[in-house]
């Protein structure tokens, strides 16, 4: 494996690609490129940014490709966006359908639904390009919430990149805010049904409500405005953000050198991977194009958000299984859960509860995944800097944590589809949702405590085989006539693997400078106890030595 | 402590035969009032031979009368059926709803039991009991109509339950909308005649028979033009298209990194 380098010695690499390529200098081809990449480095000294830049090194796993999933997507959503916007009206002006799908001739539409039904049958490809622009939006945000889990289970929020992924936390926001616009911008019915959630959650907020509803849709829902309003989000201002934020996620990849796997060699210190050129180039390359092609396969075979079906936004109808995008529907979920009819009356104002505690328990839900670095960082106290990632196994409350929470968010989620799973496992709408509620509420406990006993039964098993190998099944008699079985000993790679990992302990209460000892040190105490009291301590080389003269 | 005089002196001992007599006029007269208009649809339908009528007795008498009572007065577990109409029959029979494989929250459909024939007989022995509504006819079921009008009615009426595109929808305590797609165009008109199940009735006043034309030929326009986009994934709307890319959309992406990460041999 000689292109394996290390990035902080990036003199080393000896680039198989090129040496083994036989030299082509006297081509006139080639004699171009010289010139031509002369003439550009005179101009540009580019050649040190392609230098440093292409001598960076990333290591191979599969999970760390999830990002590049996102990031190629949105390129993929980009192209088709704009592509898109060459036809689409973003206008609430009535008018008269008359374009070839019969069952909607001489339909008064806004000219939002007319503009996305002639993409949709008269443009040509446009319908291809509309459906590969909604599956790729599906499919950025559904990797970028396997690349957050990713990060999270793996510990890669640690020092120094908490920051990282509060940006990282952003981008997730600004895709469902992307997503939700462009949801509402076709005006059909199931669009403008999305919308009336919103509005319907904008005015149970007590006092505003009513008038930041107003504000919004530019007087009584629907209006006349929204479509405009959002097509100016969803196109100019959230794309903006969005590009300058992945702009700064991909600058601190780079700051902070990506994260690896504990293994031989690997350490704090290094990188072992390949560089970016010529090897992650040509891979990264590839695979923008591999991804690009899953999701036109996708959406060249597979129906998405047919308007035709739901036909154009009336404020009257709304049908069966209307639900909103995947990636919102944990906040439908909740709406579902709630139970009805949670509303008091006070001084004149009503306060639809039904609507308040889910939006309260969302955002505190938002708001530990956006804060919950610097939580275990202030729990921890370390403040050391992370560059190998933990096995989940061997961070046990946090993977713990991790369960809890993605057994409530899937909870919510399923919430969603309750009446989809009424009528296809045939069971009772009530039943279903009664279901959810118990497992939104204990789910998160349940999987809370099983998820801690299983990470910490596999750090002993881990230690276990650490210290004394795998059960050969090969018995041994001794010359003394003792029976033993040989046990098999991991190789020293694998032993690697399996003792690498850091050592928490709970931190002592200390009094401060002044001898007390105050409130918040009590309950950093009490948070590192949850944290650290059950724990698998790692094997040390002595431990190993002992073990090793004990048998064989 | 006095006692109070009887009351019933004060009306004369017929007073009470009068009245009866009085409503019982009332009444008939309406009733003969509203069959004269209702027979008159009743005459429209297929022909209803005595042998057939007496055919549909016997099959009553042996397969509805359970439930339904001899007389198809009703009984605690099924609802009388004087004035359902050949309608009502054609539908539960035909669509194998009826007879009933068991309680429960709505009659299920399954294979028919009876054959066309005996259906008929059915039908117009029930219709024969009392006057209701026709098995509609042919001309009333040409898919023909105003596809645009039949889905502004079909999203405003129906959809609700039935989802827009027809792919059915949960109701509470275990009922549901069913699916429309391939259901017989007779027996959607027939559904929206009677309201069977839970569904409400759209009469002819409500919606005319010329609506119910147009709807049939939104339907059977869905049916017949399958999306333009490609697979449908049972019109279910975004759950069905989350969970397709969930499963396949990241699964194929999460197969291709690990197979481009895999290490060479």
């Amino acid at each position: 494996m000689s292109t394996i380098e290390r990035s902080d010695a990036p003199h080393e690499i000896v680039d198989p690609v090129f040496s083994d390529v036989p030299k082509a200098a006297n081509t006139n081809a080639s004699r171009f490129t010289a010139a031509a990449a002369n003439y550009i480095d005179e101009r540009t000294s580019i050649s040190a940014v392609v230098k440093e830049f292409g001598r960076k090194i990333f290591p191979d796993h599969w999970s760390f490709m999830l990002g590049e999933v996102a990031l190629y997507s949105f390129v993929v959503i980009l192209l088709t966006g704009t592509f898109l916007t060459f036809f689409f009206q973003a206008s609430m002006a009535p008018v008269t359908y008359s374009g070839p799908f019969v069952p909607l001739k001489g339909v008064e539409m806004s000219s939002a639904m007319d503009s996305a039904l002639k993409i949709s049958f008269e443009v040509r490809g446009g319908l291809l390009v509309r459906q590969i622009h909604h599956w790729a939006a599906l499919l950025f945000i559904a990797s970028i919430g396997l690349h957050m889990l990713r990060i999270f289970f793996t510990g890669a929020f640690r020092k120094p990149r908490e920051l990282n992924w509060t940006i990282g936390f952003l981008l997730f926001i600004l895709a469902l805010a992307e997503g939700f616009t462009g949801y509402s911008l076709p005006d059909d019915l199931l669009s403008g049904n999305g919308l009336r959630i919103i509005d319907g959650m904008v005015k149970g907020v007590p006092f505003v409500g009513t008038w930041i509803s107003y504000l919004i849709f530019g007087g009584e829902f629907p209006g006349e405005q929204i479509v405009g309003r959002l097509y100016t989000l969803h196109i100019l201002l959230l794309p903006a953000i969005l590009v300058a934020m992945i702009a700064l996620h991909l600058v601190f990849v780079v700051v902070h050198k990506h994260t690896q796997y504990a293994g031989p060699g690997k350490t704090n210190q290094n990188v072992i991977g390949y560089p970016v050129l010529p090897v992650y180039a040509a891979k990264a390359g590839g695979f923008f194009f591999i991804v690009f092609g899953v999701i036109a396969l996708i959406a060249s075979f597979f129906t998405i958000n047919p308007i035709w079906n739901y036909g154009p936004y009336d404020p009257s109808p709304v049908s069966a299984g209307t639900q909103p995008d995947w990636y919102i529907g944990f906040a439908d979920g909740a709406l579902r859960l709630i139970p009805p009819g949670l509303e008091s009356v006070i001084w004149g104002h009503t306060y639809s509860w039904n609507i308040l505690i889910p939006i309260v328990v969302l955002g505190l839900f938002i708001a530990t995944v956006a804060l919950y670095p610097l939580v275990e960082g202030w729990v921890t106290g370390d403040k050391r800097e992370h560059h190998i990632l933990d096995r989940p196994r061997n961070a046990p409350t946090r993977t713990a944590i991790g369960a809890a929470g993605v057994t409530f968010y899937a909870a919510l989620w399923a919430a969603a589809s309750s009446d989809l799973i009424a009528t296809h496992f045939e069971l009772s709408i009530e039943a279903v949702i009664h279901a959810i509620q118990a497992t939104a509420i204990l789910g998160p406990i349940i999987a809370y405590f099983i998820a801690k006993r299983v990470c910490l039964a596999l750090q002993k098993k881990d230690r276990e085989i650490a210290l004394h190998g795998f059960e050969s099944g090969r018995i041994v008699r001794l010359p003394g006539g003792e029976y033993i079985e040989v046990h098999q000993q991991v190789d020293e790679y694998e032993r690697w693997r399996l003792v690498t990992f850091n050592e928490y302990k709970p931190l002592m209460i200390r009094p401060n400078a002044k001898g007390k000892i105050t409130g918040t040190q009590r309950l950093r105490a009490r948070m590192s106890r949850w944290f650290f009291e059950d724990r698998i301590a790692p094997i040390t080389k002595s431990d190993v030595a002992r073990q090793t003269h004990d048998h064989h | 402590m006095a006692r109070k005089p009887a009351k019933a002196n004060r009306r004369h001992p017929l007073a009470t035969v009068v009245l009866i007599a009085i409503g019982l006029a009332f009444t008939g007269g309406g009733y003969a009032l509203f069959t004269s208009t209702a027979t008159a649809q009743t005459d429209t339908s297929a022909t209803s031979t005595a042998s057939s009528v007496a055919e549909g007795s016997k099959l009553f008498a042996a397969n509805c009368a359970t439930c339904h009572g001899l007389n198809s007065e009703g009984t605690g577990n099924g609802p009388s059926l004087i004035g359902v109409g050949a309608a009502s029959v054609d539908f539960q029979v035909g669509t194998g709803r009826m007879p009933l494989a068991m309680q429960g929250p709505q009659a299920m459909e399954k294979p028919p039991q009876f054959t066309a024939e005996q259906t008929q007989a059915l039908a117009d022995y029930v219709a024969s009991l009392s006057p209701g509504p026709a098995i509609p006819t042919a001309d009333q079921l040409t898919a023909n109509g105003n596809a645009t009008n039949g889905g502004e009615l079909f999203r405003i009426n129906c959809a609700m339950c039935h989802n827009v595109a027809g792919a059915g929808g949960a109701l509470t305590e275990g009922k549901f909308a069913p699916d429309l797609t391939g259901v017989d165009s007779k027996y959607i008109y027939e559904a929206m005649l009677t309201g069977p199940q839970n569904m409400p009735v759209f009469n002819d006043h409500n919606i005319t028979p010329e609506d119910k034309r147009d709807i049939i030929t939104y339907l059977k326009y869905l049916q017949n033009n399958p999306s333009p986009g490609g697979f449908e994934l049972g019109n279910l709307g975004p759950v069905a298209e989350g969970l397709f890319i969930w499963i396949f959309g990241i699964g194929a992406v999460v197969a291709l990194t690990v197979w481009l990460t895999a290490k060479s041999n």
